[in-house]
């Protein structure tokens, strides 16, 4: 580097990392700090951490809001079912997402963009929005249950909301593009004579793609599956509006438990859980990633 | 025996004939060069006899099958692409056996071939190292060793040497025949440099915008160029236009502003008042002070170029014309800028072309 000098680069690697600290990693502590009070009828709503009295500073932590969230199973089952709808609707979304970016990637150059424009398309609409309007289409009488209906496909409505289908399908849907767009990165640029090398070396074209193309992406499904496994996972907005009562994810949980239990101490710890729980795929993804890089 | 057979192939891109009406034979064991300028159509010739490209029509026979229908993973030709295309999510020995596997080869008999592979390019010991681990020389050999271990009827080399640097380019040219002759399968080569095509081949073909141009050995393209593309495409030439006239006893060609006419070659078969170039090549042009026997051309020198192991003599003749002398070892030290000359050949080093 020319002319930036060490003061230069430090403000330069500072600033975000002053940025990171403040609104990312101070937030995260107040979050595991109240974790470790209890619940009080007040405001705030949980016990000080520390007090002072006339014999000095006293520290109040307990664990047990973890001791809590191990004994009753409603979390453990909680966490479990986040997990499965995030697996699930990860899987789904890689095996809907992979033919679209092969499509776009493979696309003439000019009907690229506007492709991949589609693609982002929801974003213009707000992401609340859209998930309301799948209740209009998949009510007892909304659209689709009309409509099959009307062509004299069924004669009684389908349950197809407030149950895992409409979560599933809720998840699948919102998280699509998050799968697409790396998964088309990583497809656009992957040389077409290695392909052409492998078909000529005597390779069907389904060889050519499970030998030559599914592990040069691969970086592509990682990052993809990442951008929809961890959001997925916390998700409370798809599972409030179009889940049913079986419906258990851990970001609805916690969201019973900071506003309608007004439980701020076990919310807090459910989140801490949740991040110390997804810390760890992340580090293993990011760890396998930087090592294709590398190579 | 022929092992390749194209028979009026042609394919457009939009208006432009990439390849038009282009029949080629080629003998099995030979190593045969396209050579062209970038644009001339070789390679889209060359990815059409590996499957990549079909021609709108013609018909490709490889080893008495016509295969213009089949895809390239039926085809038993292999390339080795330009870029080398070596697989960089496996290894050197994976790279090799990729093929071998697409055949449902035994994984005994693979691991043999990949060793076999490697030993014939020098490789041995570099089976576990993934590409981005190899210098471009290292790659070239993988490349090569990848499309070599099937044993194809026919190796398709697209500009073989074309990534690496010189030095290493004349080294390479020299193994690459050795390992054509020890395997003896035959090789297709498509170069831009003439050099390169001289060198190697045993057989030339000469192309020019999508079409062949001339056909023939190594010395016979350049000692009896077909037309003034292919006599100053491959190698430094001396053109001179004119226009065939009667001569001194022979055939001659007028060259306006010259007083005398050029004498031809004996035993030529052209009309007086034919348009018609003169090609000389520049190793054969004669330089004297004084002026020798027969014909000779009064020039100025214009300058010398130093090459190491010849010169080149630039010069301006009398009329304005530029030609160019190659004088081997130290002869061209006589001769200093501004020297007046004659320059001379002898008439049967000189090729007419009229096309």
């Amino acid at each position: 580097m020319i002319g930036i000098g060490r003061l230069g680069r430090l403000t330069l690697i500072g600033v975000p990392f002053l940025w990171l600290a403040l609104f990312f990693l101070l937030p995260l502590l107040i979050v595991v700090k109240i974790s470790l009070a209890d619940s009080v009828v007040g405001i705030p709503p949980y016990t000080p951490l520390v007090t002072r009295d006339v014999t000095g500073l006293k520290l109040h932590a307990t664990l047990a809001n973890f001791v809590l969230l191990a004994s009753d199973d409603l979390y453990l089952r909680a966490y479990l079912g986040s997990l499965a709808n995030a697996a699930l609707a990860t899987v789904l979304c890689l095996l809907l997402g992979y033919p679209i970016a092969y499509a776009i990637a493979g696309a003439r150059g000019a009907q690229r963009q506007p492709l991949l424009f589609l693609v982002m398309l929801p974003f213009w609409t707000s992401f609340l929005i859209r998930v309301y309007a799948w209740i209009a289409i998949l009510e007892p009488n909304g659209l689709l249950n009309e409509f099959l209906i009307g062509i004299g496909l069924i004669s009684t409505p389908l349950p197809l909301l407030n149950n895992q289908f409409s979560v599933e399908l809720g998840l699948v849907y919102s998280y699509l593009p998050f799968m697409i767009l790396p998964l088309y990165g990583s497809l656009s640029t992957l040389d077409e004579s290695l392909l052409e090398a492998a078909a000529d070396l005597g390779a069907r074209p389904f060889r050519v793609f499970l030998g030559v193309v599914l592990p040069l992406t691969s970086p592509g499904i990682a990052a993809g599956s990442l951008l929809v496994f961890i959001p997925a996972i916390g998700e409370f907005v798809i599972p409030d509006l179009l889940g049913g009562p079986d419906t258990l994810m851990i970001g609805k949980v916690l969201w019973d438990e900071f506003f309608n239990n007004r439980d701020w101490p076990v919310a807090s710890a459910v989140a801490v859980v949740l991040v110390a729980a997804l810390a760890i795929p992340i580090l293993a993804a990011q760890k396998y990633l930087e090592r294709e890089r590398a190579a | 025996m022929v092992v390749l057979e194209i028979v009026g192939a042609s394919k457009h891109f939009g208006a432009t004939a990439a390849v038009d009406e282009v029949s080629l034979s080629v003998e099995r064991g030979a190593l045969f060069a396209l050579l062209g300028p970038s644009g001339c159509g070789k390679t889209t010739l060359l990815r059409m006899i590996a499957g990549f490209e079909s021609p709108e029509k013609g018909r490709i026979v490889i080893d008495g099958v016509d295969v213009t229908a089949l895809p390239p993973y039926a085809r038993p030709v292999n390339m080795m692409f330009q870029s080398y295309a070596l697989f960089p999510h496996m290894d050197v020995a994976g790279n090799i056996a990729f093929g071998l596997r697409q055949e449902g080869m035994g994984r005994r008999r693979i691991a043999g071939r990949v060793d076999e592979m490697l030993a014939l390019v020098q490789m041995t010991g570099y089976g576990h190292r993934r590409p981005h681990e190899l210098s471009g020389g290292q790659r070239q050999r993988v490349a090569l060793g990848r499309a070599l271990a099937k044993m194809p009827k026919l190796l398709l080399l697209d500009e073989p040497l074309a990534a690496l640097d010189r030095k290493l380019r004349a080294e390479t040219r020299l193994e690459l025949i050795g390992i054509q002759e020890r395997v003896g399968i035959t090789f297709l080569v498509v170069t831009h440099d003439q050099e390169e095509a001289l060198s190697m081949a045993s057989r030339v073909a000469v192309m020019k915008e999508g079409r062949l141009v001339q056909i023939g050995s190594p010395s016979e393209i350049y000692e009896r160029p077909s037309s003034r593309f292919v006599a100053d495409f491959v190698g430094e030439v001396n053109l001179l236009e004119g226009e065939l006239a009667a001569g001194f006893n022979c055939l001659a060609l007028a060259v306006a502003g010259f007083e005398k006419p050029i004498p031809l070659p004996p035993g030529m078969n052209l009309t007086h008042g034919t348009a018609a170039a003169l090609a000389v090549r520049p190793e054969k042009l004669v330089l004297s002070r004084v002026l020798p026997n027969g014909f000779a051309i009064a020039a100025t020198v214009s300058s010398v170029s130093y090459l190491g192991g010849g010169s080149i003599v630039h010069l301006v003749t009398r009329q304005g014309r530029a030609l160019k002398a190659y004088l081997p070892g130290t002869a061209a030290v006589r001769f200093t800028r501004g020297d007046a000359l004659w320059a001379a050949w002898s008439r049967e080093d000189t090729t007419v072309l009229t096309e």
